[in-house]
């Protein structure tokens, strides 16, 4: 079982594997792979924590009723299968910055953290305002052939590069 | 097909879980849980994340439709518009250059213990993700509904049986990723 400690997995058989999965969350589980709703889903039950049931009537959890269920378990799920590879391979790491963050920005944590905070709402803003994330849209989206989800996909990676060159090639 | 598995909903919570650490088993193993992967992708350095993507989207695709031909799945495109797709996916594209994870990815970060992504982009989304929620009643009324074109597909569009954009879109796809690979080696 050495092939479960490796480090890496080549990306076609990650792509395969993550093809073979998206058939059988269809067959299994009439749903398709897909990762923003929990998020919204938790902010509706974190919001109602600190707000209290009115916040159940907002259109928007209405439509997204903020509870656990089968998406939600998906991205916990997640975390686990993440960090179980991560265990496997040795390659678990309690780390604040990534590396080219550091090189390019220095090795203090504030300013990493801060910018991975505003870049998150936008995020979670541009996610929910296009219906889906890389996962729902990118992956799931496209496959279906969603009309939605192939424009969506190209807006990710056209503000994503844009985005990335800005904040690599000019401010850094 | 299998309407009864559908519907017992402590067995889909159970699932949902499995495929979700599968799920973050295979990020993790492709290396995308990393944030300097994710960047290197969108600065057109380091085309792991491209390639995950398009071969997933190729099996799943030849895969589901096969299924959807047999009748043992159906489809469920999401709705869309410009307002929608286009405006939504450039505040996402934003974030994602600035965060350098998706929410899927970023679950698989929280596991590899990376706190940026805990401690920081976690919390951002759900503010943002909080924020949308706000927000929807008045995008709602304006910029959503703008060129809306409901949950139409791209066979539909073009009003062809499904295999005629299935398959090219394969070929062309198989096309991109052995360009990639040529370019790379070059």
């Amino acid at each position: 079982m050495e092939w479960l400690e490796l480090e890496r997995w080549s990306p076609y058989a990650v792509g395969i594997g993550l093809g073979i999965l998206s058939w059988l969350s269809f067959l299994l589980s009439d749903q398709a792979l897909a990762c923003s709703t929990a998020f919204a889903r938790s902010a509706g039950m974190l919001e109602r924590l600190v707000r209290g049931p009115k916040v159940l009537d907002k259109p928007y959890y209405r439509k997204f009723v903020p509870k656990v269920e089968w998406g939600w378990m998906l991205v916990g799920g997640m975390v686990i299968g993440a960090f179980i590879s991560a265990q496997l391979s040795g390659t678990f790491d309690w780390r604040w910055n990534p590396g080219l963050w550091e090189r390019a920005f220095g090795a203090a944590v504030e300013p990493r953290l801060l910018t991975a905070f505003g870049g998150g709402i936008l995020m979670g803003l541009g996610a929910r305002w296009a219906g889906g994330c890389t996962s729902g849209h990118g992956i799931s989206g496209t496959m279906q052939l969603a009309l939605s989800s192939w424009i969506a996909a190209a807006c990710f990676f056209a503000g994503g590069i844009a985005g990335a060159m800005l904040i690599y090639r000019v401010l850094a | 097909m299998l309407t009864k598995l559908h519907q017992n909903n402590r067995t889909q919570l159970l699932l949902g879980l499995a495929f979700g650490i599968v799920f973050g088993f295979l990020l993790q193993k492709g290396g995308v849980t990393d944030y300097d992967v994710i960047l290197g992708q969108l600065l057109l350095a380091d085309f792991t994340v491209v390639k995950i993507m398009l071969t997933a989207v190729i099996t799943g695709m030849l895969g589901l439709h096969l299924m959807r031909a047999f009748g043992w799945i159906r489809l469920s495109p999401k709705p869309g518009s410009l307002g929608t797709s286009m405006v939504g996916g450039l505040v996402f594209g934003a974030g994602f250059a600035t965060l350098g994870y998706c929410p899927g990815t970023i679950a698989g970060a929280i596991g590899n213990g990376y706190l940026d992504a805990l401690a920081g982009g976690l919390a951002g989304i759900l503010v943002g993700a909080a924020l949308f929620a706000a927000l929807y009643p008045g995008l709602n009324r304006t910029i959503l509904p703008w060129k809306d074109f409901g949950p139409i597909t791209l066979p539909e569009l073009f009003r062809v049986n499904p295999w005629v954009v299935v398959l090219p879109v394969a070929g062309l796809l198989i096309l991109l990723l052995y360009w990639i690979e040529s370019a790379a080696g070059s």
